[in-house]
């Protein structure tokens, strides 16, 4: 088991590393970095003292291992545009998107996986069709357009809500509304073909043939055997908590992290978008790694080592 | 006169619209006593699993609400409400299943669902509940209980968890349990060793068993009385003496005829030159634990083995015994580690890529499972024609020998351009045989090709073999766990067990003197051996 997560954790650590070098090489090949941090207008001494200052008069390789290395220790240098360190930045902006991620993932998942396995157990029937049709709605409308057209809908005809900004519950409604339909649509979707491919399983059959009720075989007998792509459909969805939170912030103007990217990739605040993409990677790789512990949990077979 | 245990009146299991027919069970009558093994055989779609779970009221909710009645216990079961019927089921009738590994529950520790019984219909305390599981595994003889009970189901042999479901079974002492098939899927020996168990749970408690099989050969072991099925009805019942000796309806007769026997076919000797040849073929599995332990598994060791041309060599032997590893390693989809291979003279063992595809058509295989063999979007006649296509004959003369195999195997006209759910079983692996023989190959390999098939379709299909054999003139190596089978098709019979071939002969001598222990054990398994079933007169004076 020790052999099996220190794998798991090298993993992690080697793909970081990837996305790290990945980005210094994607903005050592755009452009002279000086020049796109500090304005193509600057005076030659002004530019050859900022190189002198951060260190980009050294070799290539050099500067590689220092960059590398501070991101290791978690410096992620200082904002270009307010000149404070940019992991003060990131911390200011973390919560509210995390606030925001985490209720409407809770929603998706309150209502995706009830409505998933109602769908599945009244297979073919209205209400699996009705389920389907919402779910196939859920993820087929864009995160912007949905969230134009509840902006329209409850604040400008009904006004009763907030359009945008942060503060009360309120202001929460609408941004986890347009997050979390995606995500609810997804899980629906699969969790009933989750729930489909186990109910007709044998041994659904035997636990009935036990005198087991039919609440308790659904949720004790088939749902944990159904859990498995469940869990990887919700573990792809949460490393997109980030990402997804770019668009919704913008439309409804909510102060996390996605519009910090937004605003920080339009003002060339390179050592902000720097940070900001491995953060972004950081909750992928972390939301997978979290996933594969789930499924040593919930599968025997996988925990394996045992047999 | 007390009433019976179970009383079955006049039931109907209505079908779907649109089923091939109006009634899966139609107009059903028997009883069963306390104490009474009765037997149920069939063959698929003769409506013997939906009488089962009629009773038990597992029936598939898509299907129309049964009639007639099933008392029991002095109650109209097809009357009670859910609630009560939920009582009742897991507790005084309870039921066991075919594939005893695919019925436990994967997540959950086997003793926990066996604890399950008693947490649904008792009040016992958890204590009491462990002590009460570790009692019953070894009851129905788990080695090892107080291990056992903490295992999942894949730590278990087949054997192993259909004595675990077993255990479920009996854990409130039932006075009805329901088997539906319950050895099909296991090992000989195994399936010997259970029927043990149960002859034994049924003295010991009492409790009248509903037995559901295809066999024949089961059903002399253990049945009181036995009840034959045919398109839903009760076509003959009797005790077991009556209808295995004295079969009043034909189609019994029919049916007890196509068992196979222990009976070696007829020796021959006119086979052509070497179609397979295995030299010393070893086989090593290695896989590393989670721990990094390396594991080793040698599934094939050193095998010797030689098939001619018009000669059928059967492989018998249990599961685990290394015999498809075998057989991988002979169309190497499986690279053997040591020895060499040649088949029909040319070597086969180190080939690889464009030549390994290209030698590929002189060994075909027919699988078990004739439903999963074939794409089902491929019309017979395609799934025919691809293997000569892909090895350069033209489209035209492709599809016009496609037709002749298939109707060489015994199908219409119509079925080249018919896919393969409009086929039953039997049809399919007729299908998956004219599509291996399709590539002219000097060896063909028939894995359980029949094991999955009603014996009266399998008599069909081994006969088909045999006489595409006499036309064809390939060698043939038949993969079965099933003696009786091996017996009526092979030449000569290789006894497997752990990777190597243990004995060898035709299957006269192999049946009159076996040498190794463990081949008399094989025979000794044989279901129904002891028992004389009624043979057509006609076969006799044949044979």
């Amino acid at each position: 088991m020790t052999r099996f997560w220190t794998i798991k954790f090298l993993r992690t650590i080697l793909t970081l590393w990837f996305v790290v070098t990945f980005a210094f090489v994607v903005l050592r090949t755009s452009g002279d970095p000086v020049v796109a941090l500090i304005g193509a207008d600057a005076l030659p001494a002004e530019i050859e003292q900022f190189r002198r200052q951060w260190g980009l008069d050294q070799p290539l390789f050099v500067q590689y291992l220092r960059y590398v290395g501070q991101m290791a220790l978690g410096e992620f240098g200082t904002s270009l545009r307010d000149q404070r360190p940019v992991i003060d930045i990131i911390m200011e902006r973390l919560p509210a998107t995390l606030a925001l991620g985490l209720v409407a993932y809770g929603a998706a998942l309150v209502i995706g996986i009830p409505a998933g396995i109602a769908a599945a157990l009244r297979r073919g029937r209205t209400l699996d069709r009705a389920i389907m049709a919402f779910a196939v709605f859920g993820f087929a409308l864009p995160n912007f357009f949905l969230g134009i057209l509840l902006i329209l809908f409850f604040s400008l005809f009904l006004q009763i809500l907030p359009s945008s900004g942060s503060g009360t519950l309120a202001h929460l409604v609408m941004p986890a509304i347009t997050l979390g339909t995606f995500t609810a649509g997804t899980l629906a979707r699969f969790t009933r073909s989750a729930m489909l491919e186990v109910l007709d399983r044998p041994y659904m059959r035997a636990a009935a043939a036990k005198g087991v009720p039919a609440w308790k075989r659904v949720l004790f007998h088939a749902l944990p055997n159904a859990a498995i792509p469940i869990v990887t459909v919700i573990g792809l969805n949460l490393g997109q908590l980030i990402a997804g939170a770019i668009v919704v912030e913008t439309v409804f103007g909510w102060p996390g992290i996605g519009r910090l990217l937004v605003q920080a990739v339009s003002s060339r605040d390179l050592a902000v978008v720097q940070a900001l993409v491995l953060v972004i990677a950081a909750t992928m790789v972390l939301a997978n790694l979290l996933v594969d512990l789930l499924y040593g949990l919930l599968d025997p077979r996988i925990r394996g080592g045992a047999r | 006169m007390t009433e019976p245990l179970l009383d079955i009146r006049d039931l109907r299991v209505p079908l779907p619209p649109g089923a091939d027919r109006p009634l899966a069970v139609d107009g059903l009558d028997l009883t069963l006593e306390k104490g009474e093994i009765l037997c149920i055989v069939g063959e698929t779609g003769s409506g013997k699993s939906l009488s089962a779970f009629a009773t038990m009221g597992l029936l598939p909710p898509n299907l129309p609400k049964p009639t007639g009645e099933i008392r029991f216990e002095g109650r109209d079961l097809l009357r009670l409400s859910p609630a009560e019927r939920r009582r009742l089921t897991g507790r005084r009738l309870a039921m066991v299943f075919q594939e005893p590994i695919a019925v436990l529950n994967p997540v959950y520790r086997v003793g926990e669902q066996v604890a399950e019984v008693f947490r649904l219909h008792t009040d016992m305390k958890d204590a009491q509940i462990r002590r009460r599981v570790i009692e019953l595994f070894g009851e129905v003889r788990l080695p090892d209980p107080e291990q056992i009970v903490r295992a999942y189901p894949h730590q278990l042999s087949g054997g192993q968890c259909q004595r675990v479901m077993i255990a479920t079974a009996l854990a409130l002492d039932p006075a009805l349990l329901i088997a539906d098939e319950p050895t099909t899927a296991l090992d000989v020996t195994t399936q010997a060793r259970i029927l043990k168990l149960m002859l034994d749970l049924r003295r010991t408690h009492d409790t009248g068993i509903l037995f559901i099989t295809h066999d024949f050969g089961v059903v002399a072991e253990i049945a009181d009385r036995v009840g034959v099925m045919r398109h839903g009805r009760l076509v003959e019942i009797g005790t077991a003496e009556e209808v295995l000796t004295r079969p009043k309806a034909d189609y019994t007769r029919e049916l007890l005829d196509a068992v196979p026997r222990l009976e070696p076919r007829e020796r021959r000797t006119d086979f052509g030159d070497v179609a397979l040849s295995a030299r010393n073929v070893s086989k090593t599995f290695r896989t590393r634990t989670l721990f990094g332990k390396l594991r080793e598994t040698r599934a094939v060791d050193r095998v010797d083995l030689s098939i001619s041309r018009g000669e059928t060599v059967g492989l018998v032997g249990e599961s685990g015994s290394g015999k498809s590893t075998l057989a991988q390693c002979v169309i190497r989809l499986e690279r053997p580690d040591e020895g060499a291979l040649s088949i029909a003279g040319s070597d086969f063992t180190d080939l690889e890529g464009a030549t390994l595809r290209t030698a590929r058509q002189r060994v075909q295989i027919v699988f078990q499972d004739p439903y999963a063999a074939l794409d089902p979007r491929q019309s017979a006649g395609d799934a025919v024609a691809e293997g000569p296509i892909i090895h350069g004959v033209s489209r035209r003369d492709a599809r016009a020998r496609a037709r002749d195999l298939l109707a060489a195997v015994g199908l219409d006209a119509s079925a080249a351009e018919r896919f393969p759910h409009e086929f039953s079983g039997g049809q399919r692996q007729r299908i998956c045989i004219a599509r291996a023989l399709a590539v002219e190959p000097d060896l063909l390999i028939a894995d359980e090709s029949v094991s999955a098939l009603d014996v009266s379709v399998q008599a069909q299909i081994l006969d088909l073999l045999a006489s595409m054999q006499k036309r064809l003139r390939f060698g043939m190596l038949f993969i079965t766990h099933d003696l009786r089978v091996a017996s009526r098709i092979c030449d000569r019979i290789t006894v497997m067990r752990g990777g190597r071939i243990i004995e060898e002969g035709p299957p006269a001598e192999l049946f009159a003197n076996p040498r190794e222990a463990y081949t008399r054990e094989l025979l000794a398994a044989v279901p129904g051996r002891e028992g004389h079933l009624y043979t057509d007169p006609a076969r006799n004076e044949s044979t």
